[in-house]
């Protein structure tokens, strides 16, 4: 089945979140979602500096199956990404919550990071699916 | 009901990700469909083919039915074991479905047709005997196994007898030949050397595991996709179906024009068609970021179009496609993509041949 780190929080449109401490956050797609989309191919990410607020389409992600729209899980200014992803968006299949991350935003709201699922509520949310 | 194969469970043992497909439970992927596509552009990789339907024909009159039925022309096989690749049309000059038919003797042929459209196939097959003495014999019997890829023939060798391996030592592209237990093919739906290798289902397990232990990478349905858009090769149901024609499918070195006389399903509306044609099918090419897709929307100075098979061309490292546009098109289209249009090229509906860029 798929991994879900302990640590980590989730948003049920798959993404996950890693707090790195100093309001900083990283975020990236859940082992789940880059199985169900398979092979990517390319990762379109946000420009460093861009605000985002929660629900925002913030990320593209492509496969040779399909293109998916990633979702910012909460409020933040993108202060820096993940250029890897340009040569070598398998990172995402091979190491999603390592060296696949997206992006790190700055959080201007701890409080939202809290209120997103845990990794036993996002099992829970994947077996209703 | 859902469909499986004999090797359904030699999939689930390499761990493969099975879906639905036209009622067949079927292998997507294993593991990462583009390193199964490269183990079959630099290496050996193998498909399960099982699903496909297999019709042996047979009769005095088996020639003259394939004449009537196909628009490709069965009197082009003179060798045994030779096959041909044709479309099957209906009376409007339409694709029921392509196909491969293999000839053995004047009564004596067998037919390989796509599983999506058996129960049409069999159907129509059936209809057309009406005035011919021919038998038709559905070989639910036989597995299918695609073995493709440049070492394709030194793995396979491998697991031959002498007596099997001298049969098909020097067997050209596009011929069949029956070996003990295996009937083997030098065909495929990659665009690389290899066999599409027919076997009773009983011995296929073992065969797909002697293919495994030999190094042989198991590929699902998605890199079969990608392999054969590279190849420029059709799929049916995508590239056409019944309300196109052949001549708007890249398929017009098919049809077999001469001799005038035969009177082959679909030649006259195929003939009035001719006169005034309005589209063709190209190759796209986009090296831009994105991928092309299937049913994205297609316009240019001549008139709209549609992409038919697009995909992410693991080879080139970049999208590619087909598109039926209108026949007046020029070298540049323009494609709509996520709610933009982006300029793409066309070329030829043909972009990878035994590893290498075509166009």
């Amino acid at each position: 089945m798929s991994n879900i780190p302990a640590e980590l929080k989730y948003a049920d449109s798959h993404e996950w979140v890693r707090d790195d401490g100093d309001g900083i956050v990283t975020i990236g797609i859940s082992d789940h979602a880059q199985d169900l989309l398979g092979d990517l191919v390319h990762v379109d990410l946000p420009e460093v500096g861009a605000g985002f607020t929660a629900g925002d389409e913030i990320a593209v992600v492509e496969s040779v199956k399909a293109a998916s729209d990633v979702y910012s899980p909460i409020a933040g200014e993108v202060v820096e990404v993940n250029e890897e992803l340009e040569d070598s968006p398998e990172l995402v299949n091979t190491d999603p919550y390592g060296d696949g991350w997206l992006f790190k935003l700055k959080v201007e709201d701890m409080g939202e990071v809290d209120s997103l699922l845990d990794a036993e509520g996002y099992e829970a949310a994947l077996d209703d699916e | 009901m859902t469909n499986k194969t004999v090797l359904h469970a030699k999939h689930l043992e390499s761990g493969a990700k099975m879906v639905d497909f036209h009622g067949w439970e079927m292998p997507i992927r294993y593991g990462s469909q583009i390193e199964e596509h490269q183990a079959v552009r630099e290496n050996v990789g193998m498909f399960d083919v099982s699903h496909m339907t297999v019709v042996d024909v047979k009769g005095s009159d088996a020639t003259a039915y394939l004449q009537k039925l196909l628009a490709n022309d069965v009197a082009k096989l003179k060798e045994q074991g030779k096959a041909l690749y044709s479309g099957m049309l209906n009376e409007q000059g339409g694709v029921i479905d392509d196909l491969i038919v293999y000839y053995f003797a004047a009564n004596d042929y067998r037919l390989v047709v796509n599983s999506a459209t058996r129960e049409k196939d069999l159907a129509w097959l059936s209809q057309v005997t009406a005035g011919f003495d021919v038998t038709l014999n559905e070989r639910a019997d036989l597995a299918m196994i695609a073995v493709q890829g440049p070492k394709a023939p030194e793995v396979v060798a491998g697991l031959l007898s002498q007596t099997q391996q001298n049969l098909i030592a020097n067997m050209k592209p596009f011929y069949g030949v029956q070996a003990g237990e295996l009937f083997i093919a030098t065909t495929g739906y990659t665009g690389e050397a290899g066999y599409e290798i027919l076997l009773e289902n009983e011995l296929a397990a073992e065969f797909w595991q002697k293919l495994l232990d030999a190094g042989v990478v198991p590929c699902g349905l998605g890199a079969r996709d990608t392999l054969r858009l590279e190849a420029g090769m059709n799929l049916y149901g995508q590239d056409m179906d019944e309300s196109i024609s052949p001549l708007a499918a890249n398929m017009g070195w098919t049809i077999a024009w001469q001799p005038e006389d035969r009177d082959f399903i679909g030649r006259a509306a195929l003939t009035e068609y001719k006169n005034k044609q309005t589209e063709k099918l190209v190759g796209v090419v986009m090296t831009e970021k994105g991928v092309l897709r299937s049913g994205s929307k297609v316009r240019c100075a001549a008139g709209e179009g549609i992409i038919t098979s697009g995909t992410f061309s693991p080879t080139l490292g970049h999208s590619i496609a087909f598109a039926r546009v209108p026949v007046d098109a020029g070298d540049e289209l323009e494609v709509e993509m996520r709610k933009k249009w982006v300029t793409v090229s066309v070329v030829k509906p043909a972009f990878v041949r035994h590893g290498k860029k075509i166009f």
